[in-house]
């Protein structure tokens, strides 16, 4: 579970996140959703605790980040924007790679390793190099190696974007079996379908700011608005930044 | 740590590019291309000095004895030319010796007789033809001029009021290390190159494959990430540096030593200890590197700061040549210097004092230690890791 009260963070002159409060509970999808340069990004670097909030407070299963970082991380899985991986490995080196710097044993590794490539379809290309892997490719295999320790909470920043269609639909099936497995599941993005098809809590951030929170139901009988798109627009007050 | 050290290694083995540069040529072209060089240089030396001197004798019928004398002497003389000086400025002779007419005149008045020899100086080739025949034209003289005192009832050794002896203390070993005098330099630019690629690899390289943001959300003090990847490039460094030094132990026994009066010094046991006084340069280079490469925001930023670097382990030779002096211990104490000047003794042959490599091995440890803490705290700067900044 996540708690945020008050997340504040600038940098120089800019606020990029300024005020963010929410919750996000065990077996549920919470989506942060919003334009680009919203402070989404910002947001769940905080948490993942490689930028440090001006003010505020959050909890990781009642953990603070700012105090016990490693113990954070050892609970979260991470799929950031940034997916590089290493080209000159295998992909299953690159999850091995994560997983001795969680401190598994090789036994471990390769029974999770396992049950990662069948769960997200990767027994084809597993034990290929990464270099000419498609972006579909790649973030199964940004996936596997965030979630080789079983983390309890995961975060994605922005998982979809540069996957093609089928792609979007395996990632969601995962993203379904992880709620169901009653892990705290986070992602950020932009796509409203993303949120109305997976979420079951919806966090909409413009300009550093919560402008909404709820349900997809709550949210739209809050604008009074028939599909999430207008409300959302509603909600925000503006379309800027949605068409980029 | 040990995690990450491992994974940069098998990385950069894999990489075909890293292998062949950095590992092979590396270490291995300068000391094929020095013994080449030197091999080059001495054959060129023997073949002169070898050879029949050819001479172009200008004026030949003015002094009929000496031409038999350098005649006996084993010279081949040449036919006169029209214009000799040209000759010489078109380079086809080295040294042509011109007897002028009034040469029979002075000879017979006993007045030193005057020969010219013509040479280009500015011509290195034309230097050991020139010293045989000056050498040749000397000894004439000083027979001659012996044997006029021997006519008049004087010692010949009357003329000579001093005579220098200059006693050569210097060892084969020392007139080697004269030609080793550039191999601290090479040593030290090897381990840089070792660690170069690696450095970058490891750092801006990570940041512009994007990869670096997700390494650091690892559970693992950031230091220690940092750690393993200076780990790896010292050890790289580690590894060309023995591969360079092996190399050149070997290429330098294929050198012609005996016929260049010399004895190059570079056995195993000096090959061994120069790698054990240059082990903490490893890590100070990788060290300095790593925190300049972690700077720079892609690849090709930071292959330009670090071609600057390059400078770094030349100053110490620069300043042994421009300023050579002996051995004193506060040089010792200076990281790079005392490295240098320590393997310089080495290949002359001289004892090297426990303490001084003590003293450098200390010295440079502790920098290399200093600028290994200023890395591992690197990650903790987030302008590093998003690159914003």
């Amino acid at each position: 579970m996540i708690e945020a009260r008050n997340l504040r963070k600038c940098f120089g002159d800019v606020v990029a996140v300024d005020d963010v409060s929410f919750r996000a509970e065990d077996g549920q999808i919470t989506g942060l959703l919003g334009p680009n340069g919203a402070g989404k990004t910002t947001t769940l670097r905080m948490l993942y605790t490689l930028l440090k909030p001006d003010s505020g407070d959050m909890t990781v299963d009642g953990i603070d980040p700012r105090r016990e970082p490693l113990a954070v991380k050892r609970r979260l899985g991470v799929v950031p924007d940034s997916r590089g991986l290493y080209d000159r490995l295998t992909a299953r080196e690159n999850v091995r790679y994560y997983g001795e710097l969680h401190s598994l044993d090789r036994a471990t590794i390769d029974a999770r390793t396992g049950i990662l490539a069948q769960l997200l379809g990767m027994e084809a290309f597993i034990d290929r190099r990464t270099e000419g892997f498609s972006q579909g490719q790649r973030v199964k295999v940004a996936i596997a190696r965030a979630m080789i320790h079983d983390p309890k909470t995961v975060l994605l920043d922005e998982p979809s974007n540069g996957l093609d269609v089928m792609s979007t639909r395996a990632l969601r099936q995962y993203l379904l079996g992880l709620r169901e497995e009653g892990r705290c599941v986070v992602l950020s993005t932009h796509i409203m379908q993303e949120v109305a098809a997976l979420c079951d809590r919806i966090v909409i951030i413009a300009h550093g700011r919560i402008a909404a929170e709820g349900s997809a139901e709550q949210l739209l009988a809050r604008s009074g608005e028939r599909s999430l798109e207008d409300a959302f627009v509603k909600l925000i007050g503006s379309d800027e930044g949605l068409l980029a | 740590m040990m995690a990450v050290f491992r994974k940069e290694l098998l990385e950069n083995l894999r990489d075909r590019r890293v292998v062949v540069n950095t590992l092979l040529l590396g270490p291995l072209a300068a000391p094929l291309i020095f013994v080449a060089i030197i091999w080059f240089t001495v054959q060129q030396a023997i073949d002169r000095a070898e050879a029949d001197l050819e001479l172009v004798v200008v004026g030949a019928d003015h002094a009929p004895n000496l031409l038999r004398w350098l005649e006996q002497q084993g010279v081949v003389v040449k036919d006169a030319l029209d214009d000799p000086e040209q000759a010489i400025r078109e380079e086809k002779e080295e040294v042509i010796l011109r007897i002028p007419a009034d040469f029979p005149e002075s000879w017979r008045s006993g007045r030193p007789a005057v020969v010219e020899v013509l040479t280009d100086r500015s011509r290195r080739y034309a230097g050991t033809s020139l010293a045989r025949v000056e050498g040749l034209l000397q000894g004439y003289s000083r027979q001659i001029g012996h044997l006029r005192l021997q006519l008049r009832g004087v010692p010949p050794d009357l003329s000579q009021a001093v005579r220098v002896q200059t006693i050569d203390l210097s060892t084969p070993e020392s007139r080697g290390g004269l030609i080793l005098a550039f191999l601290p330099y090479v040593v030290l630019i090897t381990v840089f190159i070792g660690a170069m690629h690696m450095a970058i690899d490891t750092t801006s390289g990570e940041r512009e494959r994007r990869s670096l943001e997700p390494l650091l959300i690892n559970p693992l003090p950031r230091w220690q990430i940092m750690g393993g990847k200076l780990l790896a490039t010292t050890a790289f460094a580690l590894a060309t540096l023995g591969l360079g030094l092996i190399a050149f132990t070997w290429a330098l026994k294929l050198l012609p030593t005996a016929q260049m009066d010399m004895a190059l010094n570079l056995n195993w046991k000096v090959a061994l200890t120069a790698f054990v006084l240059v082990l903490p340069v490893a890590l100070l280079a990788s060290g300095l590197l790593i925190i300049l490469a972690a700077f720079a925001k892609s690849f090709r930023e930071a292959q330009s700061y670090l071609g600057l670097v390059m400078f770094i382990p030349m100053i110490p030779s620069f300043w042994i040549l421009i300023n050579p002096s002996r051995l004193e211990t506060w040089m010792t104490w200076v990281p790079l210097l005392s490295q240098s000047i320590l393997i310089l003794e080495m290949v002359r042959g001289e004892t090297i004092e426990l303490v001084w490599m003590l003293t450098s091995f200390a010295s440079t440890g502790a920098l290399a230690l200093l600028l290994a803490i200023v890395a591992g705290s690197l990650y903790n700067r987030p302008g590093l890791i998003f690159g914003d900044g």
